[in-house]
């Protein structure tokens, strides 16, 4: 297995800010490795360092085997970096924006026209070549972004919250884009909040506060959640988590919609048996189930670790 | 140090055209600001001042203090408003700005003038405004009719060799290419940069390939036509317009424009560096420029200014384009006769070039 990404104590200060604090993570070829976290949490700092663009504080990174603080500019042409704002000209067409990309990136002449014809047709971009980038909607704006970074074929993508700016199906239409690439081996590190597309991921790291706090695949990480989970439904579901909280083996209560997560102990002998007597106690109706982790819980346990280490 | 790639250099002069083509308003600009300024400058500056506002106080009253306010008129420099009947009230009307030169002719005028004892009457100057001044000094100059033994006799013939009807448009339009050019190069450039960061471009744009130098010579590339376009508008409105001789040779005009545009563009590609903001750009072209026109000898003779505002002025392209295109356009010079302000402006804009591509560095830090 060739490693395309990998970082040792990567850490970033802004003043007195702790960007990135300590990062160490290897990403694997052909694969896609998420990064999962609340806005602020790094996730875009770790990105501008890998692409070379911010030069770490601390730490090295080694990206498609060149070191990033000896030589970035080696690095520029493998590189495609879909930045988290839209950062192809708003002014210029479709069309002209591909064909500037492709002449930055040095594609031969013979092959520029081919290139274009060949991304519009798969990124549903045919009828909109002559629009004016600024005008197209999220989605078309996303898609354009994606085919621009892609004209080069680069080797390793960066997408640094490629779907936040569009709606439910544009996202999963995104990312069968991205598995298509994937298929021809390119490696990807995306950055997201949502737990749907981290879920995607072969791979995954949760950045909270500039710490990897975990990091694995998603299977291993849900499987490997220190805690059983407990569904709970109920009419009164702030009482019942205000009451649940209290409980010292409840590690954490989450609400989803209607319903709670609850973060048991592993040490509860039957988890679910136990809140429900808590919960009759207090006279509160409840129906309770054990259910297996999903990515949310994962996410809530990794990231409260850090405030109770706090 | 990589290669320099012309393909890069293209692209991003290509889309500089695009840019400029879909913005209106910079476009007008293009073509709107040499039109404008042409037509106001050239109509509106004239050093040759006529018609000030005069008071008169006349103690004489006697045919020779007459005729000579009547000669002070014949002149056109002045015109009398006010008969006033006191000095002191000349000395308020100045104050007031009412009148810019009060005429006092004493009462013991004629017998002045019989002893010879000058002075034989006063000039009372505004000289607030040293234009004024300069005319009211030529008015003291004024010949009387009666008494020929006053005139003086020059010792010099004065032979005007370029523009002897002394027509300010004649003087002011070839300098208006440079300070059209200084102007509108220098914020073309200096929010080349800065809009790429305001807009999230320049994100995408140092994750590429793309290397400082390209950048900055693609950048500048279209704004060399742009000059071209505009000096060609000032020459032509100037030699429709306002008789304008051109004297020199088209190809030295434009070669010596050529060298100027392009330091000035580089004037601007260094603020474009150094501003954060779209505005901060904006100011620090302007304070660029400020000082540009006020010492480039555009405004005020150079050679009557200290030697260290001189030595500062040196500096600037502006000073040394003034120069050339005076030379080339009024006094049929060559650009060979003028090499010692050529390099200059060659000297200006590789130095900066180098700087404003050091820099800038592609790293958001």
């Amino acid at each position: 297995m060739t490693i395309v990404i990998e970082t040792r104590d990567l850490t970033r200060h802004f003043g007195d800010l702790v960007a990135v604090d300590h990062v160490s993570m290897q990403v694997p070829k052909g694969s896609i490795y998420g990064f999962l976290g609340p806005n602020g949490c790094g996730k875009s700092t770790t990105i501008r360092m890998l692409c070379g663009l911010l030069i770490p504080t601390e730490g090295s990174a080694n990206v498609l085997g060149i070191d990033v603080l000896e030589d970035p500019e080696a690095l520029k042409s493998k590189i495609g970096y879909m930045t988290q704002r839209f950062s192809l000209y708003e002014d210029l067409t479709v069309v002209e924006n591909l064909q500037f990309m492709t002449e930055i990136y040095s594609v031969p002449r013979s092959e520029r026209a081919p290139r274009i014809k060949a991304q519009l047709e798969r990124f549903s971009l045919v009828d909109r070549a002559k629009q004016l980038a600024g005008t197209m909607s999220g989605g078309q704006r996303q898609r354009l972004a994606l085919a621009a970074v892609t004209l080069h074929r680069p080797e390793l993508l960066f997408l640094d919250e490629p779907t936040s700016a569009v709606d439910p199906e544009s996202r999963r239409e995104f990312w069968e884009f991205l598995f298509d690439m994937v298929d021809q081996g390119t490696t990807m590190l995306v950055t997201t909040h949502f737990m749907d597309e981290a879920e995607r991921c072969h791979a995954l790291a949760i950045l909270d506060q500039g710490v990897l706090v975990a990091d694995g695949s998603p299977k291993r990480l849900m499987a490997d959640l220190p805690a059983s989970v407990v569904e709970i439904e109920s009419d009164t579901v702030r009482v019942v988590r205000e009451t649940l909280l209290d409980l010292a083996e409840v590690i954490d209560v989450a609400q989803l919609g209607s319903r709670l997560h609850a973060l048991v102990r592993p040490n509860v002998q039957d988890p679910s048996a136990f809140l429900d007597a808590s919960l009759r106690q207090r006279s509160l109706q409840a129906s309770l189930k054990l259910v297996p982790a999903n990515l949310e819980d994962v996410f809530v346990m990794a990231t409260l670790g850090r405030e109770v280490d706090r | 140090m990589r290669w320099l790639s012309g393909v890069r250099i293209f692209a991003i002069a290509k889309k500089e055209f695009f840019h400029l083509r879909r913005d209106r308003l910079t476009g007008g600009m293009v073509v709107g600001m040499p039109i404008m300024m042409t037509v106001l400058f050239g109509y509106a500056i004239n050093n040759d001042v006529r018609n000030l506002n005069a008071g008169v106080v006349d103690e004489a009253n006697t045919t020779a203090s007459r005729a000579l306010v009547a000669d002070a008129m014949a002149t056109q420099v002045v015109r009398v408003v006010v008969r006033a009947g006191s000095p002191l009230e000349l000395e308020r009307l100045l104050a007031a700005g009412k009148i810019s030169v009060g005429l006092y002719i004493p009462a013991d005028f004629e017998e002045r003038l019989a002893q010879a004892r000058p002075p034989y009457a006063q000039l009372m100057v505004d000289d607030s405004d040293p234009i004024v001044l300069g005319a009211a000094r030529g008015l003291a100059q004024l010949p009387l009719g009666q008494n020929p033994q006053t005139t003086l006799k020059s010792t010099f013939e004065v032979r005007a060799l370029y523009n002897p009807e002394r027509r300010s448009a004649v003087f002011i339009v070839p300098g208006l290419c440079g300070v059209i050019l200084t102007f509108t190069m220098v914020m073309f450039t200096a929010i080349a940069i800065v809009r790429e960061r305001e807009r999230g471009n320049l994100e995408l744009l140092i994750t590429t390939p793309v290397q400082s130098l390209e950048l900055m010579v693609g950048k500048i590339i279209p704004y060399v036509f742009i000059g071209y376009i505009q000096i060609s508008l000032i020459l032509l409105m100037g030699m429709s317009l306002f008789d304008v001789p051109v004297r020199g040779s088209m190809l030295d005009f434009y070669s010596g424009a050529g060298i100027f545009v392009l330091s000035t563009l580089t004037l601007g590609l260094l603020i474009s560096t150094v501003a954060e903001t779209q505005f901060q750009a904006f100011q620090l072209a302007f304070m660029s420029f400020l000082p540009q026109l006020l010492l480039s000898g555009f405004m005020f003779p150079f050679e009557g200014m200290p030697k260290a505002a001189q030595v500062f002025a040196e500096l600037f392209p502006m000073t040394h384009f003034l120069r050339i295109v005076r030379g080339v356009v009024l006094r049929d010079a060559t650009l060979s006769m003028m090499v010692d302000e050529v390099w200059p402006l060659a000297l200006f804009f590789v130095v900066v070039m180098t700087f404003a591509t050091m820099r800038f560095r592609k790293r958001l830090d």
